[in-house]
């Protein structure tokens, strides 16, 4: 079921032969309702993922997984800093029962043992939120540098240097205001530094959460449906954003409900479903996939029985739920309110 | 469009006066009507049953207060485009200052008049100098233990109503400590009552990382009962409700305040007084609550300080840009309690006696009031309130005139409790969120912007 779509052009696909992060058999349950069910999937290096389907399909479980703040209740969930797959490296690292392993070569992190800090910190995943999370009360330019707390903690001598105003700890700090201020521009956001982030319209606080996640320095950056409440100009100047982004250097991966900006940049799209995967390919390849046709626009029974292809996948999908004690509330509408999470 | 919405105002304008005066005519005939069975008539028991009596002057006074009151109430509050409690009120506006410069100015202000206080109140007041100095070393007292308050209720956000416990582990610890040992003085304890507290306030920090609002208030308030009661239990170690005394005064220079020979005013060379130890107490307080304001201003410019406030905005952003919350949370109540316990060690060498009566809830609930009052998060606020606060309470007892208008038997200190209530009240109507109610930023690119109340999140329990 992975790559369906590599198959048809070669052996490995981008993102498979070079993952920046490989999900693998994810499991999340809350009580008897399982959000995800053994999904798996790869993000490649330098490309932008989008992570699609409809609502409570289970990408925010997905989201929370990655980051840390859900506990995966199944699943290996890898995170690369080094090139290719680095399979003995990672067999190493879960077998040793350590969260991670740093080194010059490549470093691999167990995203599931790490607390949700920690992958900001050392894995370098950071993430924006569906709802804004800024801090309002500070003003943007503060913002970028809250983002910025660890580099700036070991500069200031863990605050001792800084209490007696050693020159190290001044240096990083109009270093730091200079990445802000580098963000700052690219947001376009460089006349308002000084407002407090509560004040800005809507659209300016997306940006801003989303330059607030690259000050961490992030190699994945994670976007909760960053195109939520945009003008379609806005939705446009965020295609841009993360296009430059993406080149810089960063990999993306996104939640989105706005086709037009998920199919325009995305390299790879995976498409969720009550929890399951159901596609899994590059944008030509998933707008044309019968089950996303059907998942999206919904089918009628006689339409349902004429794809033998989407019986014989939620055929599958009932099977192997019911098998893992799943239970029966996988395809019920109530699993789109946990899905949600 | 516009036309009719800014004729109106004015349309009202011309007729307000007579219409305020209609009004308190109104309300002045309602309390006539109101009052006369109450005030105007009076039974009285006679001989042979009641007797009415009538007593029309309290009547008559009773409606021309309604009348005046509410004449004057109309005229400068409810009926005017203008009134006068817009001064008391929040802005509406974020981010526009009124008087920006009022914060700086007043801070040099009170700053140089702390510096000169002592000889300031002994110049103007030679008769009342001890009682006058002595006020301003408690005043003081407050001042920092607000500004270390402040640093986990207004910074981190993290309601503490058990504060009063560090306070009392620094005067414990610095009370057994030099009780126990010869050679140690006051300025050898201090840094180790300091840190005491500061290991305390990590003991209490582990629980409570979890817990949210309401939750966070009852276990810490929780703590500081416990403390009391351990040390009003421990009979062998801490004395139990005796106390500890004998506790050893400051020494300047390894010198003592004392008339012999080897005491400071002998080497000074100076008439001894002794009013000289209490300008030392002065000063020593003085120091140490400046201490405590700088290194305080430093940390907020300081990432750790900038992650406080963070956490109190929105902790899970915090932990989503990498910032270890625990720690944080954490370095926020060992540097608060720090300063307490060092406030504790001061007050111990201060009263040379401690017991634990001297560190109830009360003490909590007035430092954390000092620090809601003056707006949480500002250190020009927490004085402001703290001298509002302590000396209001100290200057009912001075307040002679009022037993002349209420009569020999009234004495003012019996309700300075509900006075002090009543300012409360009255302050949190108009200051919802104190009296200082901007935050300054602490990092700026091109221009300072002071950001208003309504912004700024209050954390946890609150």
């Amino acid at each position: 079921m992975s790559a369906a779509a590599s198959t048809a052009t070669s052996p490995l696909a981008s993102w498979d032969r070079d993952p920046v992060l490989t999900v693998e058999h994810l499991t999340m349950r809350f009580g008897g309702l399982v959000a995800v069910s053994d999904l798996s999937f790869n993000v490649g290096r330098g490309d932008i993922t989008a992570l699609i389907g409809p609502n409570g399909a289970g990408k925010t479980t997905v989201f929370n997984c990655c980051t840390g703040f859900y506990k995966p209740t199944e699943g290996r969930i890898v995170m690369r800093h080094g090139p290719g797959q680095q399979k003995e490296a990672v067999d190493a690292v879960t077998a040793s029962g350590l969260r991670y392993r740093a080194a010059n070569d490549g470093s691999v992190y167990l995203l599931e043992r790490m607390p949700d800090f920690e992958i900001s910190e050392k894995a370098k995943v950071a993430r924006t939120f569906q709802n804004i999370r800024l801090f309002g009360g500070m003003t943007v330019l503060e913002n970028l540098l809250v983002a910025q707390h660890n580099v700036l903690m070991v500069a200031s001598g863990y605050t001792i240097g800084g209490i007696f105003g050693l020159p190290t700890y001044r240096k990083a700090q109009a270093k730091a205001v200079e990445k802000a201020v580098y963000w700052l521009e690219h947001v376009n956001l460089i006349d308002r530094a000084d407002d407090p982030a509560g004040d800005l319209p809507y659209g300016d606080q997306r940006r801003l959460e989303i330059a607030r996640a690259m000050c961490t320095d992030p190699m994945l950056l994670c976007l909760d449906e960053p195109a939520a409440g945009l003008n379609p100009r806005e939705s446009a100047q965020l295609n841009e954003l993360l296009q430059f982004i993406r080149n810089s250097g960063t990999s993306v991966l996104l939640i989105e409900h706005d086709m037009g900006v998920v199919m325009e940049i995305s390299d790879h799209i995976v498409v969720l479903d009550y929890g399951v995967k159901i596609s899994d390919g590059d944008a030509d390849f998933v707008k044309s996939d019968p089950k996303v046709i059907a998942a999206y626009l919904g089918v009628d029974d006689e339409a349902e029985i004429d794809i033998p292809e989407v019986r014989q996948e939620v055929g599958a999908v009932i099977e192997k739920a019911g098998k893992k004690g799943a239970g029966t509330s996988l395809h019920l509408p109530e699993a789109e309110k946990g899905g949600k999470g | 469009m516009a036309a009719p919405t800014v004729t109106a105002p004015s349309r009202q304008d011309t007729n307000s006066f007579a219409a305020s005066v209609k009004d308190a005519a109104i309300a002045g005939a309602l309390t006539g009507v109101l009052g006369f069975f109450f005030l105007a008539l009076r039974t009285e028991i006679a001989p042979g049953g009641l007797e009415v009596s009538t007593r029309w002057g309290v009547w008559i006074v009773a409606i021309l207060i309604v009348f005046a009151g509410r004449l004057l109430l109309n005229l400068f509050v409810f009926k005017t485009d203008k009134p006068v409690t817009r001064y008391f009120s929040t802005g509406k506006s974020s981010a526009s200052p009124r008087l920006p410069w009022l914060g700086r100015a007043l801070g040099i202000f009170l700053f140089l008049v702390a510096t000169v206080l002592p000889f300031l109140i002994i110049a103007l007041f030679p008769a009342q100098q001890r009682q006058f100095i002595d006020l301003a070393i408690l005043i003081m007292t407050y001042v920092m233990l607000g500004w270390g308050l402040n640093i986990v209720v207004g910074l981190a956000g993290l309601l503490d109503l058990g504060y009063v416990a560090f306070y009392a582990v620094g005067a414990y610890s610095f009370a057994l400590l030099s009780t126990h040992f010869e050679f140690i003085g006051f300025w050898t304890a201090l840094p180790l009552a300091g840190m005491l507290a500061a290991f305390w306030g990590l003991i209490l920090g582990f629980p409570v990382l979890r817990l949210r609002g309401d939750y966070l208030a009852i276990v810490t308030l929780a703590f500081g009962e416990i403390i009391r009661i351990v040390l009003l239990n421990w009979y062998d170690f801490t004395g139990g409700p005796n106390g500890i005394s004998g506790i050893p005064k400051p020494t300047f220079l390894g010198m003592d305040f004392s008339r012999g020979d080897d005491g400071v005013a002998a080497f000074l060379g100076i008439e001894y007084s002794t009013i000289h130890r209490f300008i030392y107490l002065y000063y020593i307080i003085f120091l140490l609550a400046i201490i405590t304001n700088l290194v305080t201003m430093r940390l907020r410019k300081l990432p750790v300080g900038r992650a406080w406030e963070a956490l109190r905005e929105d902790e899970i952003a915090c932990r989503s840009l990498g910032i270890n919350t625990t720690n944080t949370k954490l370095t926020a109540f060992a540097i608060g309690a720090m300063f307490g316990g060092f406030a504790g060690s001061f007050f111990a060498t201060r009263q040379g006696f401690i017991s634990p009566e001297s560190f109830t809830f009360l003490e909590s609930a007035i430092i954390l009031a000092i620090v809601v009052l003056g707006g949480l998060g500002s250190q020009i606020g927490v004085v402001i309130a703290s001298v509002v606060m302590i000396g209001g309470i100290e200057l009912l007892r001075n307040i002679g005139f009022l037993s002349q208008i209420f009569g020999p038997d009234f004495d003012p200190v019996q309700y300075r409790m509900l006075i002090f209530g009543l300012a409360m009240v009255g302050i949190m109507v108009w200051k919802p969120r104190g009296l200082v109610t901007t935050r300054e930023p602490t990092a700026v690119l091109k221009e300072k912007k002071r950001i208003g109340a309504d912004m700024v999140a209050q954390g946890e329990g609150h």
